[in-house]
């Protein structure tokens, strides 16, 4: 390991730690609910409860969380979903096993009106079910967290949520019932679809899987086959917790490809239009990209090279065709870092020289959810996003993990639910 | 049949209108005489209905032709042609206040002379109406007949008390716009693409009800023109049609134009307050009002076919999907066919235009040409325009046929870039591990210039392998389709051939 490398171990380590440190940070250790970013007043969001349940093990594996404390987080967490309000009232929890997007901090309670959330419920329950994979022992305590996470897996409803239609639908509100639109075209919903299809209780139809894949889209851009999405963070989410590397679907068997390769092509067409930079944005490079789902300057209008842009707030932002106002979120990087086991160095050294060229996308040792270059004053550097955001957190810790000991993908393979569900969608071949 | 609420434009009635009107439906027209029995009676004289009646005619055939209203139909009169040209002055508003993206200066006070915009429109409507007149139908020795066709059995119509026989018929009635069931929509009166063409005033707020086609189309020309534009649709994306990527590009440019897009949004009630409409938005379950000065809806149209007792003609039919044709247009009347907007899915001039001629060869003279085979092209004139041809990658893989789509964005095309037009992309797509090509989507300023040259390669059997080889001139922004050819002839390039070629280079 030359010294370059080794400078690289030493940040990767305190990268995840301070990452982690977000779940110690943002925690309402009564009920386990995270807050959905470090700003006054954020609620919980229940996809970063998933992301902070799969963090633990890493947390007591690296030694900093003891074991039994980690347990413990992790148990009164479960608990709270497992005694929580699941008559889908608008000041309700949950319903039929799903949970509303964000919830008080205290109560549990729905807040800002949000949607009962298909895909923030499977990362909650993949998050579970990691948690139930890892602690083990046969002490009461995680004895009866396992329990918990069968009983929360067990009682999703995954086929109510189909709604009579082809795919999974995205949402449901108390007031409005469900939304009108569904799971289409590739997306981070993989490990939705697996969880659903590996439900013993309530799986949904074995063809469900089928009519989302046949919304996919292969395409050859900037020279590389695959199957296209444009935000960095479709192409890594479901892979936090599903070790994709060397199993295939019918879709990816025809296109001879797995979606662990996918997630290194899209990676490589991500630098390819980072090099391009089609708009001319300040900073891009084949070593500074990371067009994903993060927080942007919204509402600000300045003049770029005769041209004049859009700036959103937290938006999907992709590749090739935007939306793309200048913004990066600087810890995407990392979390392409496990898809690229043969060339690490494609995401360490963008990692790295984003956070030389920019150390201000660092407070408190924390990835901000992203910066912007373009917009960037004298005396304050580049424009960045305020406080933290508990996903860019999450990914961060499981994707440092996965690309150093594995540890979720092993946790999860030996989950027989992912494998039931991975086997109905039709995955076969590699560790299955 | 519905009539339009004003059969007549109710646009100044200017030189230009009167020309059309001349043209179109001329003032104290009277009918001939019924010849004792017409080759082929034509009903309705939009395009479908005036290219079949001038190629039957330009055959020999004895033609007569039958309309209500306008020659010429919709695209001529509150279609196409009315909306392209207004299109084109809204590019031209645009690039003006874009002036300083090519270094160039921005005009002082813009000002937009509405009226004048109108004027020019109704100009270069009367002038394409001289194609579509009645006097070069008379000289191509077609009848022409003004007034409502009603059959009165298999091989018979009347038309303002004439009763015209015929040996074959064609049914080319078109289509109208669909109202949607808004409550208080018709009360406070709303535009359509009947009337909208009539305007003599800009509205200050406009609000556009659907995200379709036309409803795009007139939206952004609309805000060009400094119109407060709000277009709702009830679905995640504009163009539900079209690719995810094209939809998005267009929600892109709606925004940088101003425009105010509600997706996910349903209009559910309309009321008129203070000289203002109000209406009523949902979506999902928050709710919201917003008062606008006009409406226009664009939610699809619905197909022409009552009034003309088609029951006794022993016509089937339906009045959400029109003339029941099989694939060789041939109505349940053997005599009969239909053509056009009337029967079709696709509701395009340049549909009705194949369409029709289709139906000339079926009827007159035994053809067998299938509706099937048509290659059709479409676009959807905004900008950037979305125009594709062929299956999409979804219709492919429904068929379980393995696609893959090569992809050329527009930003890696040196013309698009040196336009500064690169908002956008080929994509065509092709059976997978061949060169055969099953289907395209341009999005690009000039996309329906550009779907052109893969509607041919299509027609005439071309592959991505042969398309590499044509030369395109440099640069222009239909290179971009080369390119994708020559994306699919670097994969031909396997490990294993360039293994081979290596060593034959290092001979």
């Amino acid at each position: 390991m030359n010294s370059e490398q080794s400078m690289n171990e030493q940040t990767l380590d305190q990268l995840q730690r301070a990452a982690f440190g977000y779940f110690l940070q943002a925690v309402n250790p009564a009920n386990g609910l995270i807050a959905d970013t470090s700003r006054e007043h954020s609620p919980a969001s229940i996809g970063v409860v998933g992301f902070a349940l799969s963090a633990y093990p890493v947390a007591v594996e690296r030694g900093w969380m003891a074991r039994a404390d980690a347990a413990d987080r992790a148990l009164a967490t479960l608990r709270f979903f497992h005694d929580s309000d699941q008559s889908g009232s608008p000041e309700a929890t949950g319903y039929k096993g799903f949970y509303y997007h964000f919830l008080d901090m205290h109560t549990g309670a729905r807040v800002w009106r949000s949607e009962l959330s298909m895909i923030d419920s499977a990362l909650l329950i993949a998050g579970a079910l990691t948690a139930g994979r890892y602690f083990t022992a046969n002490s009461a305590d995680e004895i009866q967290l396992r329990e918990l996470v069968d009983v929360l897996y067990r009682r999703v409803d995954w086929s109510w949520a189909q709604h009579g239609g082809a795919t999974i639908n995205h949402g449901w509100k108390p007031e409005s019932g469900f939304f009108h639109y569904c799971w289409d075209g590739y997306s981070e919903a993989i490990v939705l679809y697996v969880l659903a299809l590996g439900s013993p209780t309530h799986p949904i139809e074995g063809d469900c899987y089928q009519a989302w894949t046949a919304t996919y889209q292969w395409e050859n851009l900037y020279g590389y086959d695959f199957l296209y999405a444009g935000p960095l963070f479709v192409h890594q989410f479901s892979h936090a917790w599903i070790d994709f590397r060397g199993i295939r679907d019918r879709f990816m068997r025809e296109k001879r490809c797995d979606y662990f390769e996918n997630s290194r092509r899209a990676t490589e067409v991500q630098r390819e239009y980072a090099r391009r930079n089609p708009h001319g944005f300040a900073g891009y490079d084949e070593n500074c990209w990371g067009l994903t789902a993060c927080d942007g300057p919204r509402n600000q209008m300045p003049e770029l090279a005769h041209e004049r842009r859009r700036l959103f707030g937290y938006a999907a932002r992709g590749v090739p065709y935007g939306p793309d106002d200048g913004t990066l979120g600087g810890w995407a990087a990392l979390a392409s870092l496990p898809s690229l086991p043969f060339a690490p160095e494609v995401a360490l050294c963008a990692a790295r020289n984003m956070l030389q060229r920019y150390p201000e996308i660092l407070s408190a040792q924390q990835y901000t959810s992203s910066f912007n270059p373009t917009l960037t004053s004298a005396d304050r550097g580049p424009w960045v996003s305020t406080g933290h955001f508990g996903l860019d957190q999450g990914i961060v810790v499981m994707m440092i993990e996965n690309y150093r000991t594995q540890l979720i993908w092993r946790l999860m393979r030996d989950c027989p639910y992912v494998g039931t569900g991975l086997r109905r969608a039709g995955f076969r071949g590699g560790w299955l | 049949m519905p009539q339009r609420n004003d059969p007549y434009s109710t646009a100044p009635q200017d030189a230009h209108e009167r020309e059309r009107l001349e043209n179109v439906h001329p003032g104290g027209w009277r009918n001939p005489q019924p010849a004792v029995r017409y080759s082929l009676a034509v009903v309705g004289a939009g395009t479908a209905g005036l290219v079949a009646a001038h190629a039957a005619a330009a055959l020999g055939a004895k033609v007569t032709l039958i309309e209500r209203d306008l020659l010429g139909g919709d695209c001529l009169n509150v279609g196409c042609v009315p909306s392209k040209t207004l299109i084109r002055t809204s590019h031209l508003y645009a690039d003006m206040r874009n002036a300083e993206q090519y270094v160039a200066q921005t005009p002082a006070n813009i000002r937009v002379d509405f009226p004048a915009v109108m004027q020019r429109m109704r100009g270069i409507r009367a002038r394409i109406s001289r194609a579509d007149s009645v006097r070069r139908l008379i000289a191509a020795g077609v009848d022409v007949f003004f007034g409502q066709a009603c059959f009165t059995g298999t091989d018979a119509l009347t038309v303002d008390g004439a009763k015209l026989r015929f040996k074959k018929a064609l049914i080319a009635t078109g289509a109208r716009p669909d109202t949607p069931s808004i409550p208080g929509l018709v009360e406070a009166g709303y535009l359509t693409n009947e009337n909208v063409f009539d305007l003599t005033e800009l509205p200050r707020r406009l609000l556009v009800i659907g995200g379709g086609p036309l409803g795009c189309e007139l939206a952004q020309a609309f805000c060009r023109f400094g119109a407060q534009t709000i277009i709702t649709q009830n679905w995640p994306l504009f163009l539900p049609k079209e690719e995810r990527d094209a939809a998005q590009l267009l929600s892109d440019a709606f925004a940088r134009d101003g425009i105010e897009v509600r997706l996910n949004t349903r209009a559910v009630n309309v009321r008129v307050e203070g000289g203002q409409k109000l209406v009523d938005l949902v979506s999902d379950d928050y709710k919201s009002t917003v008062a606008v000065d006009a409406i226009l809806t664009g939610t699809g149209r619905v197909p022409n076919v009552e009034g003309m007792n088609l029951d006794a003609a022993g016509v089937d039919f339906d009045t959400t999907t029109g003339i029941r044709v099989d694939d060789f247009l041939q109505t349940s009347n053997r005599r009969i066919y239909a053509a056009g907007d009337a029967c079709l899915e696709h509701k395009f001039t340049h549909t009705a235009d194949a369409s029709a001629r289709i139906v000339v060869q079926n009827a007159l003279f035994l053809g067998r040409q299938r509706l099937s085979a048509l290659t059709i092209p479409w676009c959807t004139y905004t900008d950037p325009a979305i125009a594709h041809v062929g299956i999409y990658v979804r219709q492919a893989r429904a068929q379980d046929i393995p696609v893959k789509t090569f992809t050329i964005p527009m930003h890696d095309v040196d013309r698009a870039i040196a336009d500064g037009e690169e908002a956008g992309f080929v994509k065509i797509h092709v059976r997978e591990r061949t060169d055969r090509i099953l289907g395209a989507t341009i999005v690009a300023r000039h996309a329906g210039e550009m779907i052109n040259e893969i509607t041919l390669a299509l027609v005439a059997g071309i592959g991505l392998r042969t398309l590499a080889r044509v030369i395109h001139a440099y640069p222009t922004q239909a290179e971009a389709i080369k390119k994708a050819a020559d994306a699919y002839n670097r994969t031909r390039l396997t490990p294993t051939i360039q293994s081979m070629l290596r060593r034959w280079l290092a001979w």
